[in-house]
């Protein structure tokens, strides 16, 4: 058995007070931090505390209490656009990556995108990166065209130029980090060359910014979205990182207070940015939140929690291959994958596989993980996944094998 | 042994009865448990009014194939009218396993794909 891979450099658990929990008397190996992330005691006070001591609504008020719930709003911001290396004014708060890519879809696509367009997208997005581009194409009467995945999960830049080439495509979103796969996408070099093909990017960056230092402004892209609950983050509270000239062209997506200037009888005139695109009254405690989980990945850096997660995602790879009847899917250098970690075990449906390994507390997702054009691409009906989070160790991956070895044993 | 995976679940679930494609046949139905993929169809054949043969057919779990296997043997020679007065409860109770509220669908699938291809309604069996 191989131990060599691991070296985690993060001893942060104890700073996620779910962790204190067991269930039966056991701890929990909780490896589902693709699908949510834990959150550390930081977020969960800077949230507590805002309801306790600085609630109000923003904006507007001029009384103290507003100006402090205004402030730490504003300031979230200001801390979550460094952290991404993007611009505060263009950083837009949304409810989650959902909602971002709606947002682009509705208010930029109905605008841009007619018959005979093409919105270009990837066979390893998550629904909510296909769903609106295919609303939008049916409501257009665009095409929507996919780039292949290979069998090592990748995507080829060559495809995406000849895509390109045939000049109608207007628009092309892909992932950062697949949420199935955990292939690492060279997005800076996509975003770059739809650009020069005159079309606009779109990144999902979901899996992305919680996992890998991410600079938004060396990327390039158009449109940046991520989403805060699986960034150590509450739920609520999405981000649409986009480019200035591109927003500030685009009619707004809901209506409502906060984003107008001026309201007439018939018409309206439009907030600055970014809060153009933030109609109505934003989840402020959300947003307080997510700057504190920013702030908290700052500290720990994001050089280290990817450092952490290759390391623990090399030694489960490791591990995995002990096992017998695993079959991992995705890239196998972990250089090019993050900790994101599909497989099969021969003989026992996902579905079982996380049954059993959940009486060992070990938590991980099975089914299609919203990727479902993936699942057939791959030709598998469902997958079982574990994901990683700068809270797992060595242990974890260890408790994971041991569960699949007795689920094995009872298929046997 | 295993509360869940009993030694019967598992024999259904590596050998299903009844599984396969029925041609020609009289009725049929497919559909999907979006939770967790599963996807199930079944063919049924029908003479004077009752199940005479069926065959299921798909990819899923062990609970949702073994639920097909077991529940297969009862269709066979059911009035077609009376697949629509099943619930939930019956094909529980015919698993004999204690199915929690994550696998209920699971449990369920087989029973969704009958009262479709049987009377059209592809509600969740209640
Ligand atoms: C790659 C990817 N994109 C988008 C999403 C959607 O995130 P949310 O549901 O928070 O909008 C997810 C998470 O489920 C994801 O993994």
């Amino acid at each position: 058995m191989a131990t060599s891979a691991t070296t985690p450099r993060l001893h942060v658990r104890s700073d996620f007070p779910i962790f204190a929990r067991e269930i039966d008397g056991r701890p929990l190996i909780y490896l589902d931090s693709a699908a949510t992330s834990q959150k550390p005691a930081a977020v969960i006070e800077a949230m507590d505390d805002y309801y306790r001591r600085h609630n109000a609504n923003i904006h507007r008020g001029v009384y103290t209490l507003a100006q402090e719930a205004t402030d730490l709003f504003e300031g979230a911001r200001e801390r979550v656009a460094a952290f991404t290396g993007a611009e505060t004014a263009t950083t837009i708060f949304t409810r989650n990556a959902t909602e971002a890519i709606n947002l682009v879809a509705y208010a930029w696509g109905r605008a841009n995108v007619g018959p005979g367009d093409v919105v270009l997208i990837t066979q390893m997005e998550h629904h909510s990166n296909i769903v609106p581009w295919q609303l939008l194409c049916q409501g257009t009467g665009a095409e929507l065209r996919y780039l292949d995945v290979s069998d090592e999960g990748t995507l080829s830049l060559d495809q995406l130029d000849a895509e390109l080439a045939g000049g109608r495509v207007k628009l092309a979103a892909f992932a950062h980090i697949s949420n199935v796969l955990g292939t690492i996408n060279p997005v800076a070099e996509m975003a770059s060359r739809v650009r020069a093909a005159g079309a606009l990017s779109l990144v999902d960056a979901s899996q992305a910014v919680p996992q890998i230092p991410v600079d938004v402004a060396a990327v390039g892209a158009d449109f940046y979205v991520w989403t805060g609950h699986k960034a150590l983050g509450p739920t609520g509270i999405g981000v649409l990182h986009g480019r200035r000239d591109v927003l500030e062209a685009m009619p707004p997506f809901l209506g409502g207070g906060d984003m107008i200037r001026v309201v007439d009888w018939q018409e309206s005139t439009w907030n600055d940015l970014p809060w153009k695109f933030e109609a109505g009254t934003s989840m402020i405690a959300e947003a307080v939140g997510l700057g504190a989980a920013v702030d908290y990945l700052g500290e720990l850096g994001m050089e280290n929690v990817r450092a952490h997660e290759r390391a623990l995602a090399a030694y489960a790879l490791e591990r995995l291959a002990d096992v017998g009847g695993v079959r991992v899917i995705g890239p196998p250098d972990p250089d090019e994958r993050g900790g994101v970690i599909s497989f099969e075990l021969e003989g026992v449906h996902p579905h079982d596989v996380a049954e059993l390994i959940n009486r060992q507390n070990v938590c991980v997702r099975a089914g299609h993980h919203c990727a479902m054009p993936l699942m057939r691409r791959l030709g598998v009906p469902a997958t079982a996944r574990a994901s990683l989070g700068p809270y797992n160790d060595a242990s974890d991956v260890d408790a994971l094998v041991e569960a699949l070895v007795n689920a094995k044993k009872v298929f046997a | 042994m295993d509360d869940l995976y009993r030694d019967y679940i598992l024999d259904h679930y590596k050998q299903p009865r009844n599984f396969g494609e029925l041609e020609p046949h009289d009725l049929e139905a497919h559909d999907h448990n979006p939770l967790c993929g599963d996807e199930m169809g079944v063919h049924i054949r029908v003479r004077d009014g009752k199940i005479a043969d069926l065959r299921f057919h798909g990819q899923g779990c062990a609970i949702s194939q073994a639920a097909a296997s077991i529940a297969s043997e009862e269709y066979v020679g059911m009035p077609v009218d009376d697949v629509g007065q099943l619930d939930a409860d019956w094909v529980i109770d015919l698993l004999g396993i204690p199915i929690s509220a994550t696998r209920r669908k699971c449990a369920l699938l087989n029973l969704k794909v009958m009262r479709g291809a049987t009377t059209g309604d592809a509600s969740w069996p209640e």
